[in-house]
């Protein structure tokens, strides 16, 4: 093995005469993300390190993957791209490296440490934050009725008097059963502990009931796009960098209804079971590209809020369309005027129980 | 050449009996034979039958309890789950020391998510207890009945204890049960609760709606293959390439232009507005329930029915139907009772391959299937890969594979399998 290493250098400074070349692989959602990811991190690191780096639009399945690779006992890729609750569940099942935010990321340019400047954002051990994203809905302009105003509260989505018209969801109890209960009369604090509760299920699927002749389910991101795109459907919920690129890159006639919006998170993992090399590669890129300027970097490619607070200063405009990003952000004070976090332990106990009784519900 | 004597055996040119000469070199013939299969034999036996059996043994495979608490599970058997009373504190005391080398090893938190499948909360349990354990020391900070109660309430609950013992087995039901809307309780296997019965309604949908495609399937793929075999050479392949055409275009580019035909603002509703036929405020419905997915599904595996139609037709002499009209027969009647039968070994190897790849699809479902129209594939795709639930994946798996193999049993015994025909 050692002789083999030995060999393959020398064979690689002779050709390459001076550094060795090198490889990781980061796995990621693909489409505009990546190339936001690739502009942002990807391409500064390899300059200043050499470093050649693959993209592997993985994400989606990077759970199921990476449990098959470790059972495999062989670990492929590097960093991975994932959500706080796939965060969670790898962290749990031993599947992703523990991370010291104070001593394995960067400070803030002031000094303050990282622990800090991600603060809560920080929802596992092994996760590291990169973006804020939220769930909202859009709307489509042309489709409000004469008269009325366009909507602008989340119960909107449950009065079919006031809005008729096709609804998009996602075939997920997530974030409908928390719409559902708000608009039921359940105050926002008290809305996990009776979802805790059979009767809170009930109660949010009941509500769920009353606009279920009128929804379109949805899996995928790109779903809602298109079926507003196409006029299929009066409002739907979607990431909100969906709902960025398809009002100010596609020029269609929709808005963004921002009440009640759920946050969430994206960030990276490291998997477990990575050879010493490969893993100090891996933790010296995340120390990169989870730094201040660099996490504002990449909201001139997409519309997603950088994790960290000293990074929110230096968010810039559009590197393309040159348009002020700040106002496009989730996290913007006119948008986040009524907010909604997403409650990972919640789900991480809930997850799979409440998702049998709505799918059985959605089969009914 | 051999030798005869009188009246003993025949003997080969080495004196040895002929028989025994020929049974050895017959069998250094099939070791060639065999060794030339070798690599393809291994090949399947590492690539494809392991893996599938050592993901089947995971529906039952469940040694992760037994394993990450031996000394707890041990002290639980004294324990009578049945009296409602909480376990004493040896119990709890072997939990600890249990725990304080799971904690160490982090595979609480991997026993949590296995014990939530059984009983939500137990996740979170697990979790936020490990931290707080990790910092006991198993003798000074004895007793630790109270302690734990302290650290979570849920330690405090007769349930808990309950599910650990239930689920203590080196092998479960416990993931067949669930496949069949069950579960495995302290009380022996018991129902799942109403709202959450799902997969048998899947099963059952998945077995009718595959069989609609497979009709469907032959309905329409009956004719063109009739054709293909009758037509003259240049326009049959043309056909043929109209045919295959399909195949090169990917899956997913392919379900998503149904959407686009399919959708009330979509190409055919446009279309019979436009024509008169169905008024603007009342467009069809025909995506995001059962219709879109049989329409389709049955588009994309139209030529999985084709093509064995078509190679077992172009075998059947023309010769045949023109005897049977010379002899008087109607056309119908020349069909009927001289070409079809001679077709239906190919009617039998599509509505396989058909009803088979049916059975497993579940992008396309996913896609234009809305709430009514997904099949059980989709649930088991949850399973793997969102829930982490191989278990029960695992199961739902099995089951399907064993109703494939009932069903084509079944076909053997009322057509008969060696009237299968792929091709000539």
């Amino acid at each position: 093995m050692k002789l083999t290493t030995l060999l393959m250098s020398a064979t690689a400074m002779t050709v390459a005469g001076s550094a060795i070349a090198e490889e990781m692989t980061i796995v990621s959602w693909g489409g505009a993300y990546s190339n936001s990811q690739l502009k942002a991190y990807h391409e500064p690191y390899s300059e200043k390190t050499g470093v050649t780096i693959i993209n592997d639009d993985s994400s989606a399945e990077a759970v199921a993957k990476l449990r098959a690779m470790n059972e495999a006992g062989n670990v492929t890729w590097d960093v991975v791209d994932v959500v706080a609750a796939d965060a969670i569940r790898l962290c749990d099942e031993g599947l992703a490296l523990e991370i010291d935010a104070d001593t394995q990321l960067a400070a803030a340019p002031d000094g303050t440490p990282a622990s800090e400047d991600f603060g809560d954002l920080i929802v596992s051990d092994c996760f590291i934050p990169q973006i804020v994203y939220s769930t909202t809905f859009g709307y489509r302009t042309d489709m409000v009725p004469d008269g009325v105003e366009p909507p602008s509260e989340i119960c909107s989505v449950f009065d079919l008097e006031t809005y008729p018209g096709k609804r998009a969801l996602e075939k997920r109890p997530i974030n409908n059963m928390e719409w559902a209960l708000l608009c039921d009369g359940v105050a926002k604090e008290d809305v996990y502990d009776v979802l805790e509760t059979e009767e809170g299920q009930d109660q949010a699927l009941a509500k769920l009931d009353t606009i279920k002749g009128d929804v379109i389910w949805w899996s995928a991101g790109a779903d809602t796009p298109q079926l507003l795109a196409d006029g299929e459907i009066f409002m739907g919920s979607t990431y909100n960098g969906r709902l960025f690129s398809v009002i100010e890159e596609q020029n269609q006639p929709v808005a963004i209804m921002w009440d009640a919006q759920v946050f969430d998170l994206d960030g990276w993992i490291i998997p477990t079971g990575l050879s010493p090399e490969r893993e100090a590669r891996a933790l010296d890129y995340i120390m990169f590209a989870t730094d201040t300027q660099r996490l504002a970097d990449q909201a001139k490619y997409i519309s997603y809020g950088p994790a960290r607070l000293s990074s929110a200063p230096l968010v810039g405009t559009h590197a393309e369309l040159g348009i002020e990003m700040a106002p496009h952000m989730p996290t913007d004070p006119a948008n986040a005027a009524n907010t909604f976090l997403y409650n990972y332990e919640f789900w991480a106990d809930y997850r799979d129980d409440i998702d049998a009784k709505f799918q059985a519900w959605l089969a009914q | 050449m051999a030798d005869t004597t009188a009246n003993g055996p025949v003997l080969a040119a080495d004196g040895t009996p002929l028989k025994q000469s020929l049974a050895r070199s017959l069998r250094r013939q099939k070791m060639r034979a065999l060794m030339l299969i070798a690599p393809l034999l291994v090949f399947v036996l590492l690539s494809f039958i392991f893996p599938i059996a050592s993901m089947l043994f995971r529906s039952v495979e469940n040694g992760i309890v037994q394993d990450t608490l031996p000394e707890t599970v041990a002290a639980l058997q004294q324990w009578d789950e049945q009296s409602g009373e909480l376990p004493d504190e040896e119990v709890y005391a072997a939990f600890i020391r249990d725990m304080i080398i799971a904690v160490d090893n982090k595979e609480h938190t991997r026993l949590g998510s296995r014990l939530n499948y059984e009983e939500t909360g137990m996740s979170s349990m697990f979790r936020r207890s490990g931290r707080a354990i990790g910092r006991l020391d198993p003798v000074e900070d004895a007793p630790f009945k109270e302690a734990l109660i302290d650290i979570h309430d849920g330690w405090g609950e007769v349930g808990t204890w309950q599910t650990i013992k239930t689920h203590a087995v080196p092998l479960t039901n416990g993931y067949f049960l669930n496949a069949v809307d069950m579960q495995r309780t302290v009380d022996g296997a018991q129902a799942q609760p109403e709202s959450k019965q799902i997969l048998i309604t899947l099963f059952g949908r998945t077995l009718q709606m595959s069989l609609i495609i497979t009709g469907a399937c032959i309905l329409l793929g009956y004719p063109i293959a009739w054709l293909l075999a009758n037509l003259r050479m240049r326009t049959a392949n043309l056909l043929m390439i109209l045919v295959l055409l399909p195949f090169w275009t990917s899956l997913l580019v392919r379900t998503s232009a149904w959407k686009v035909m399919l959708q009330q603002q979509g190409v055919i509703n446009d279309t019979l507005v436009w024509l008169g036929l169905v008024d603007d405020a009342a467009r069809l419905v025909i995506i995001n329930n059962q219709i879109g997915t049989i329409i389709a599904m049955t588009h994309i595996l139209l030529p999985f029915m084709i093509l064995p139609m078509y190679s077992v037709m172009q075998t059947i002499p023309p010769s045949y139907t023109r005897a049977a009209k010379s002899l008087g027969a109607t056309n119908w009647t020349a069909f009927w009772r001289v070409y079809f039968p001679q077709s239906v070994p190919g009617i039998g190897a599509g509505s396989i391959l058909v009803f088979i790849l049916a059975i497993g699809y579940y992008i396309t479902p996913e896609i234009v299937g809305g709430t009514k129209g997904v099949f059980i594939s989709n649930r088991i795709a949850y399973h793997i890969s969102s829930s982490l639930n191989w278990g029960l994946a695992a199961a739902l798996g099995t089951i399907l594979l064993a109703a494939v193999l009932i069903l084509y049993w079944a076909y053997d015994r009322i057509v008969g399998i060696d009237n299968v025909k792929l091709g000539g």
